[in-house]
């Protein structure tokens, strides 16, 4: 039996972000990862850093989000300097296109809610009109009618970003397990025995980052996760001069010039298979957003599983049965890298996490709790 | 000289050319590798249009293949 500070389960962006801010705050930890088994929701993240569209209705996300895009370019930073991988992260602010008059309307009266709720945090947003969006971005088609535009939006490389959380977690003696599915769990209050593969593992403190695998893996640590799959796909254009000078958010172009097309959204369980219908209607949209991509030929195409609670909120909590159990799921794990590792990990190096994560509590499903 | 319904890709292997085209990111030499359309190490500029995957594109008389030094150039304003 092998002893550490702390356990986390899954290393994906989520999980791999907590072990980095664990391993940083001087904790022994042991990361298990399940290897291509696995559902592996990062491998299918588009790069967005994204701030304006998260959070309608509920302020506390939103000011989550406000606070991990802050907190991402001294991580951005850190990363780099640390481990020599750049995320190649940018922060121009981004853009939401318009396609008609009805959708403009729309997207204003949210901003408008968006800001209101904001109270003191503040929300900075500007609505452009086509003669602005044209001066920003040359080609934008004539089907766009407008857009939404926030300072706080921008877009880093995903792949770099998990590469580097890894190398800095190894860097400072975390320790990565692949291909260690748990196959048996214990739990009592501040200690968790973890069987796995090749062994046992026990420590006071563990994380379930395991995305959709979470929702299994949480009964056995008196937590709830019901997190279930949410299918999008993704197509990548062959490389081209830079061109588009901000994010959009179904359209970047990344630092090696790749421009990456999104966003879609299908309830077809756990299914990873591509679809012509679904791949046409994004590079419609792609295509009327900007004309010039019409001659782009696209190299690349997937499609993965999103991580969904049920109000698209992330979720956090920690046990009250078996205080020490901890769990993370979230569909944002590139924009909510910069909480996960500076503000979500030192909550669980201290053991209790901060009342501005209560209403991210898994508890808000229960109704008969919240009412 | 390559035979009828070789690569292009062939053809400049054929001729001597150590490398084809140079990385976008940092300008390093690339040639030929799988040579059968998915390392995406063989892009050049053939007549014309960038980015093509000389491997799976059958060469022919008076087909104009140029190294690609960078990556596609893209005019915004050609709608």
């Amino acid at each position: 039996m092998e002893h550490y500070d702390a356990i986390v389960i899954g290393g994906g962006l989520v999980g791999s972000a907590i072990a980095y801010g664990l391993v940083r705050a001087r904790l022994r930890v042991v990361l298990l990862d399940e290897g291509d088994m696995a559902f592996r929701a990062s491998r299918g993240n588009f790069g967005l850093v994204w701030v304006q569209s998260k959070g309608d209705g509920a302020p506390h996300y939103q000011r989550w989000t406000r606070l991990s895009a802050d907190e991402w370019p001294a991580l951005a930073a850190e990363l780099e300097a640390k481990t020599g991988i750049a995320v190649g992260h940018q922060r121009p602010g981004g853009v939401h296109l318009c396609l008609s008059e009805a959708e403009i309307e729309a997207r204003h009266a949210m901003m408008e809610r968006m800001r209101v709720q904001s109270g003191n945090l503040g929300f900075d947003y500007r609505m452009l009109d086509r003669r602005e969006l044209a001066d920003l971005f040359p080609g934008v088609g004539p089907a766009v009618s407008g857009a939404s535009w926030t300072p706080y939006d921008g877009h880093a490389n995903p792949l770099n970003l998990l590469h580097a959380l890894h190398q800095g977690f190894a860097e400072n003696g975390g320790r990565h397990l692949p291909n260690s599915t748990v196959t048996e769990a214990g739990a009592a209050p501040g200690d968790f025995r973890i069987r796995h593969a090749d062994g046992e593992i026990s420590a006071p403190k563990v994380v379930l980052a395991a995305g959709l695998g979470n929702a299994d893996l949480a009964r056995h640590f008196g937590l709830s996760a019901p997190v279930k799959p949410l299918k999008g796909q993704i197509l990548v254009t062959e490389r081209a001069r830079p061109v588009l000078p901000m994010p959009i958010t179904t359209i970047r172009q990344t630092v090696e010039g790749s421009i990456m097309l999104g966003d879609s959204q299908e309830d077809a369980g756990f299914d990873t298979s591509q679809s012509p219908a679904v791949m046409q209607s994004i590079a419609r949209r792609a295509v009327l957003s900007f004309p010039w991509l019409r001659d782009l030929q696209i190299v690349r195409a997937w499609a993965a599983l999103r991580v969904m609670s049920p109000d698209g909120l992330p979720i956090y909590d920690q046990s009250e049965r078996f205080p020490g159990a901890f769990t993370a799921n979230s569909h944002s794990g590139v924009t909510l890298a910069g909480a996960h590792v500076n503000l979500f990990a030192p909550m669980v190096a201290a053991g209790k996490l901060e009342p501005a994560l209560e209403l991210l509590s898994a508890k808000r499903f229960d109704v008969s709790v919240a009412a | 000289m390559v035979p009828a319904g070789a690569s292009a890709a062939a053809a400049v292997l054929a001729a001597g050319f150590e490398s084809i085209r140079e990385t976008p990111v940092d300008r390093s030499e690339r040639a030929p590798y799988c040579m059968m359309g998915v390392c995406f190490d063989c892009l050049a500029e053939i007549d014309g249009v960038a980015n093509r995957q000389s491997c799976i594109i059958v060469v022919r008389p008076g087909m104009r293949i140029n190294r690609q030094t960078r990556a596609r150039a893209i005019d915004p304003k050609v709608q």
